[in-house]
């Protein structure tokens, strides 16, 4: 038991993500903003993939409607943020439950085929109806919301917009992480990770297997949802890419390159995907290439991902060292 | 009321579509039924097809029947390539979860989109008509294109012949039985680990063979590749994964319900097979004629 040891890890990174705009110049500031939004999106995911065991390639669908709703509210109809937010979440979770109420019926493949397929559905509509989402031109300029009041602040009053909404997503998404972990340690939790470990035995002791995904299927997409709504704001626009199919496996592979199998390796994949995203880039075009050839080690060298082989590693150094 | 001539337009328009359809998600749909893997790169597959064949009719530009040359080196070429994928590296993946084959041939789809980029750019390609099925006939008043009507008339043949050897020849006995139980086919002296290779470059060959003839009627651009394995995969859940018929039919159907949905929602075609797919998934999740899936 080395419970004394053990730092709040969580905490640490939210003040030194919160420390970043005092320190870093506004390109840190920019990068950990995409870092930060992304790995709620990647978390969301994991509710999926690492708890429940459920392969959706589909989940940009809901950062997409969330990033969509958000946009709508705030751009045309000038709806305050503090409201425009949770509506993503809401619009996002009612998606997952009209489209998981399909998916969860279909056992692991096709369910990661349905997802895909409902996804592309939503893409084709954000792409062609130019009325509402503005086709394929998006939907550019969407204003930040009105955060004069941090100006008031002591320690935050000097810095810029970005760096104000910045702030605003760190609490944010440690707020929606924080209610994730105490979701997936919930008993709730729990029986997903039975379902995930044996459908059928879980069904034989009493769980009502299908419902339990719904649930997880519909937290899973309000949350994407949520991060797609702080995504807009912070890309200042909104567009069909967002729902891509392109953008589904972007998080999935964040979530792989992680670890699924602990809490917090879809945020450190975000981290290094973005990371290396931003690097790469500078001198390819062909990110997905890279992405691809990533996806390809991984699968045959560090099934586990980062934070899988980092734990191995330290249960390793932590054996040598007993004996 | 439309008229007649212009409903049996919007019916062979769609029958056509649902060939080419049959021709990749059969593939699809026989890789699954043998190997257990879904092979999200059989869209990439159908698209160096059509890029192939493009190369192939941009070198033979001056010989006669370079149509024809494409297409079957469109075709072998894919295969090929199926069988290097499959050797080399899907193979090792066998013994793990569902999850890492999907996510690897995941990779395959971002790696050879990009690769195609490389190769032949971003822009429109197109190929035209072979010489031979030039012009059009008039039937209850549509004009039908001579190739469509090749199209409409290579599917069934297809399905046939793939049928027979299914079911009439050695090989298909042994692509069957691996089907239901590979390590009792492997018990009986089967070599099981060649047979999944085979299985695995017929499905691609027929993934190469529907890009190659796309070519004609589609342009080829990137992103086909998604738009393909998407409606295949719609396809295969309406008709059942790993059924042969289910295929057939859940093609057929495809094509109806695109074509006549157009008439419904302009804009928003892909919504009527969507409603068609959510009331089969009610019906039998299982898709028309598959059966369940046995864990």
């Amino acid at each position: 038991m080395t419970d004394r040891r053990r730092l709040p890890w969580g905490v640490l990174a939210v003040v030194a993500a919160l420390a970043v705009p005092a320190v870093g110049s506004r390109f840190y500031t920019f990068l950990a903003t995409d870092v930060a939004i992304l790995a709620l999106f990647a978390t969301s995911l994991n509710l999926l993939l690492g708890y429940t065991g459920l392969v959706s390639f589909g989940h940009a669908a809901y950062f997409g409607v969330g990033a969509y709703t958000t946009g709508l509210l705030m751009k045309q109809l000038a709806v305050p943020f503090l409201l425009a937010l949770p509506a993503a979440g809401v619009l996002a979770a009612v998606f997952a439950l009209v489209f998981g109420f399909f998916c969860v019926r279909l056992t692991k493949i096709y369910f990661a085929m349905l997802t895909l397929a409902f996804a592309q559905i939503v893409w084709a509509i954000c792409f062609k109806w130019n009325d509402v989402t503005g086709g394929e031109q998006g939907m550019p300029d969407i204003p930040y919301p009105d955060l004069a009041w941090m100006e008031r602040l002591p320690w935050a009053g000097s810095l810029r917009t970005s760096d104000h909404y910045y702030l605003v997503v760190v609490v944010i998404v440690a707020l929606a992480l924080w209610i994730l972990r105490r979701i997936v340690e919930s008993p709730f939790g729990r029986i997903l990770t039975t379902i995930r470990e044996n459908p059928e035995r879980a069904e034989f002791i009493g769980v009502n297997v299908r419902r339990h995904e719904l649930v997880a299927f519909v937290l899973a997409g309000a949350f994407a949802g949520l991060a797609g709504g702080l995504f807009g704001i912070f890309n200042r626009g909104v567009f069909p890419d967002f729902v891509y199919w392109a953008k589904s496996s972007e998080v999935l592979i964040m979530t792989i390159l992680g670890g699924m199998g602990h809490f917090y390796g879809p945020a450190v994949g975000a981290l290094v995907l973005l990371v290396l995203n931003q690097q790469i880039t500078s001198y390819t075009e062909y990110w997905p290439f890279v992405l691809g050839t990533i996806l390809i080690v991984l699968l045959f060298v560090f099934p586990g991902g980062i934070v899988g082989a980092l734990a191995v590693g330290a249960r390793r150094l932590r054996r040598s060292a007993r004996a | 009321m439309p008229d007649l001539s212009f409903l049996f337009g919007q019916a062979l328009s769609g029958l056509t579509a649902a060939m080419f359809l049959f021709l990749i998600a059969s593939g699809l749909s026989l890789i699954f039924g043998v190997l257990r893997v879904l092979n999200f790169a059989h869209g990439s597959f159908y698209m160096l097809g059509a890029y192939i064949a493009y190369q192939f009719v941009r070198w033979f530009a001056t010989t006669p029947g370079r149509f024809w040359i494409a297409t079957v080196a469109a075709a072998l070429g894919v295969a090929l390539l199926g069988a290097v994928v499959e050797r080399v590296l899907l193979r090792h993946l066998y013994g793990r979860e569902e999850l890492y084959q999907l996510l690897f041939t995941y990779a395959l789809v971002l790696i050879l989109s990009d690769a195609a980029k490389v190769i032949w750019g971003t822009g429109q390609l197109s190929v035209s008509r072979p010489p031979a099925l030039e012009g059009a006939v008039r039937i209850f008043g549509t004009k039908v294109p001579y190739y469509n009507l090749f199209i409409l008339l290579l599917g069934p043949a297809i399905a046939l012949v793939f049928w027979l050897v299914l079911h009439r020849t050695r090989a298909g006995r042994f692509i069957r039985a691996a089907a239901l139980d590979r390590e009792m086919l492997g018990a009986l002296g089967v070599n099981v680990s060649l047979l999944y290779t085979g299985v695995f470059m017929l499905g691609s060959f027929l993934a190469g063979l529907g890009g190659a003839l796309v070519t004609p009627v589609k342009t080829i651009v990137p992103g086909m590749d998604v738009e393909i394995i998407v409606e295949a995969f719609i396809v295969v859940v309406i008709g059942g994964l790993g059924s042969f018929w289910g295929t057939f039919l859940g093609a057929l159907i495809y094509g109806q319900v695109l074509s006549f949905g157009i008439l419904v929602f302009p804009r928003f075609s892909i919504f009527s097979v969507f409603a068609l797919m959510a009331v089969v998934l009610i019906l039998r999740p299982w898709g028309l004629l598959g059966r369940p899936l046995q864990t």
